[in-house]
């Protein structure tokens, strides 16, 4: 570990990336993420990485099925309509098992929307954009050194399991600026070699890296591996934070930045004398049932707070099962919900 | 009598790169000789180690099980956009897409000439029978204008469906190109020059040059409704009028010549 450093946040997740051994980046250009773009063209150069940009989203995301397929540790970043525009490629990574990491700094949506920080796309990264029966590792940070510190473990979440995974940062993560400090780079060399990648069939037999079968029964034995490994993943890779959730009374659900914000309303309820506490789930898939399943058995009130119309807030009930009551406070279109809006929005629910 | 060594004896094998799988293309279609003048070409190039094939979706979708080679199967249309990621990743392997018209002229219009004009070091064999054959021979971006296919069952107009695209004039276009030529294996002698064509097409990766592409005007006699030998003639009498055959991009040859490559 170094010292700690003034970095924004794009380019704090590209620094993360060349740090993880990540050689190969591909990106189109779109706001509000297009500073990461900027930067991995200027640093992969520096430590004899790829940078190129794609024609298009379609293009980037199949440029990484094919970095992957050969081996290497790839990463994009894109914003919300450019994600979209993956959905496809995500699909075929997921079945080829290739892994990969995106970094999807979300946006006001739907359409063109705008370019202010949203979570507005929760059900296309965290539910599957793309088409069959799949799931993506997603992490959703809070702070520029947390989002360091899982893209990072992005990379090897994708590399251990062999599938693609998604950062899901919103444009205030990306645009804000904060002290981070950077773990000692790997050495790309150091990885272990991937024993089912396409190098050429030197001394071995050939070897394929498809998302197909013509035979529906062995398209199925693919499709009952992958839920295997999702049953996995669910298993071992949650995570989540708890903020003063041991005497709560009321309980917020937030994430990512908004998890951040629910912070400040936390405090600010407790100075009016309501023992409010957070759970924030920082893997999106697996999602914390359990957990939050646990921590609403002590609560009347799990009030989730997206800036979203309510997409997290279909997990969070899952969770909760009609233990209690699961109120909801968003904004939209990328309108950042202050504090003290949260906390009046939970003073009416409290009905005072 | 003379005693002849048994490897002596042998006038035609199988080369290494295919696999012994059997191809599941129809009675007079050409992937056949086109795949076997691949995997020749790479045997001749001790390529087979080295070589990893971007197949595409549609009928040779398959592709990636008749080559002995490592392989994989691109989205559609998206076959030159992967293998750029791969050769991008690892430029010491010999990366080949193989894709037929729909794939690459039409779904893959921006990927094909975005990495062609980029001049990505990789080799595309394009096949182009005027026609979708593994959906069912609806129209292909490179139908013919008055050719009736199960979507065009009029006759292609051109007011109405456009018109047959070229995809070696594109390139011609195209700095980043530097092989492309159109090429037929309809008849004997077409073979060898078909073969010619992809040997330079491969030099175009190999040594460092540029994009290498060769167009192959194909048959597809199950979707035209003819025989194979009706669809040979009638590739001859019309396909060729509307491609005409020919190199029309070379910076391989010079290149060759200055590096004393036969």
């Amino acid at each position: 570990m170094g010292e700690k450093i003034m970095v924004k946040g794009t380019e704090a997740i590209g620094e993360a990336a060349i740090r993880a051994g990540c050689r190969v980046y591909f990106g189109y250009p779109i706001t509000p993420q297009s500073e990461l773009t900027e930067y991995m063209s200027r640093r992969m150069e520096e430590v004899g990485g790829v940078f190129l940009q794609a024609e298009s989203e379609v293009a980037t995301v199949n440029m990484m099925y094919g970095a992957s397929s050969v081996g290497a540790r790839v990463m994009t970043s894109t914003s919300s309509p450019g994600f979209s525009l993956m959905q496809e490629g995500i699909s075929y990574m997921a079945n080829a098992q290739l892994p990969g990491v995106f970094v999807d700094v979300v946006r006001g949506g739907p359409g063109l929307g705008d370019i202010q920080p949203s979570q507005g796309d929760y059900f296309q990264i965290v539910k599957g954009g793309g088409h069959g029966d799949y799931r993506l590792p997603v992490y959703s940070p809070s702070s520029l050194q947390e989002a360091v510190e899982l893209t990072i473990h992005a990379f090897d979440v994708a590399d251990k399991y062999r599938t693609p995974v998604v950062i899901f940062a919103d444009g205030m993560m990306g645009q804000m600026m904060e002290p981070v400090e950077f773990p000692d780079p790997i050495d790309p060399g150091s990885l272990p070699e991937k024993d089912w990648a396409l190098t050429g069939a030197k001394g071995r037999n050939a070897r394929y890296v498809t998302s197909f079968d013509i035979d529906p029964y062995k398209l199925e034995k693919m499709n009952k591996n992958l839920q295997e490994k999702y049953k996995k993943i669910t298993e071992e890779e949650q995570k989540w934070e708890e903020f003063m959730t041991d005497d709560m009374e009321v309980l917020f659900v937030a994430h990512g930045t908004v998890g951040r914000i629910v912070k400040s309303t936390v405090k600010m309820a407790r100075d009016k004398g309501i023992k409010a506490g957070l759970f924030r789930p920082i893997s999106l898939f697996p999602f914390p049932y359990q957990r939050l399943s646990e921590l609403a058995d002590k609560v009347d009130i799990v009030m989730t707070v997206e800036m979203s119309a309510g997409q997290m807030l279909e997990d969070v009930k899952l969770a909760v099962l009609g233990k209690a009551r699961t109120p909801f406070y968003g904004r939209l279109a990328g309108v950042i919900p202050t504090p003290g809006e949260i906390l009046e929005a939970l003073m009416k629910e409290l009905g005072r | 009598m003379e005693k002849v060594s048994q490897e002596a004896m042998v006038i035609a094998k199988m080369p290494e790169s295919l696999s012994k799988k059997e191809f599941t293309y129809c009675p007079g279609c050409h992937h056949g000789i086109v795949h076997r003048l691949i995997a020749e070409l790479i045997d001749e190039f001790s390529l087979r180690e080295k070589t990893v094939l971007v197949a595409p979706v549609g009928c040779s979708v398959f592709a990636y099980e008749f080559f002995n080679v490592d392989g994989t199967v691109a989205p559609h249309g998206r076959a030159l956009a992967v293998a750029t990621g791969m050769k991008r990743s690892r430029p010491d392997l010999f990366i080949m897409t193989y894709q037929g018209d729909g794939d690459l002229a039409a779904i893959g219009t921006a990927e094909t000439i975005h990495a062609a004009n980029r001049g990505e070091r990789v080799t595309t064999v394009f096949i182009n029978n005027a026609v979708y054959g593994m959906t069912g021979g609806q129209m292909a971006p490179t139908t013919l204008l008055g050719m009736k296919t199960t979507t065009s069952p009029y006759g292609r107009r051109p007011e109405k469906e456009g018109y047959p695209i070229h995809v070696m004039e594109i390139m011609k276009e195209l700095p980043g190109v530097a092989y492309a030529e159109r090429v037929k294996v309809s008849r004997p002698q077409d073979v060898p020059k078909a073969k010619m064509a992809i040997k330079k097409a491969f030099y175009a990766q190999l040594l460092d040059i540029g994009f290498g592409i060769v167009e192959v005007l194909s048959t597809c006699p199950t979707n035209w409704g003819m025989d194979p030998v009706e669809a040979g003639r009638w590739l001859e009498e019309n396909m060729v009028k509307e491609f005409p055959l020919g190199v029309y991009v070379d910076k391989v040859t010079e290149v060759m010549k200055e590096k004393g490559v036969k």
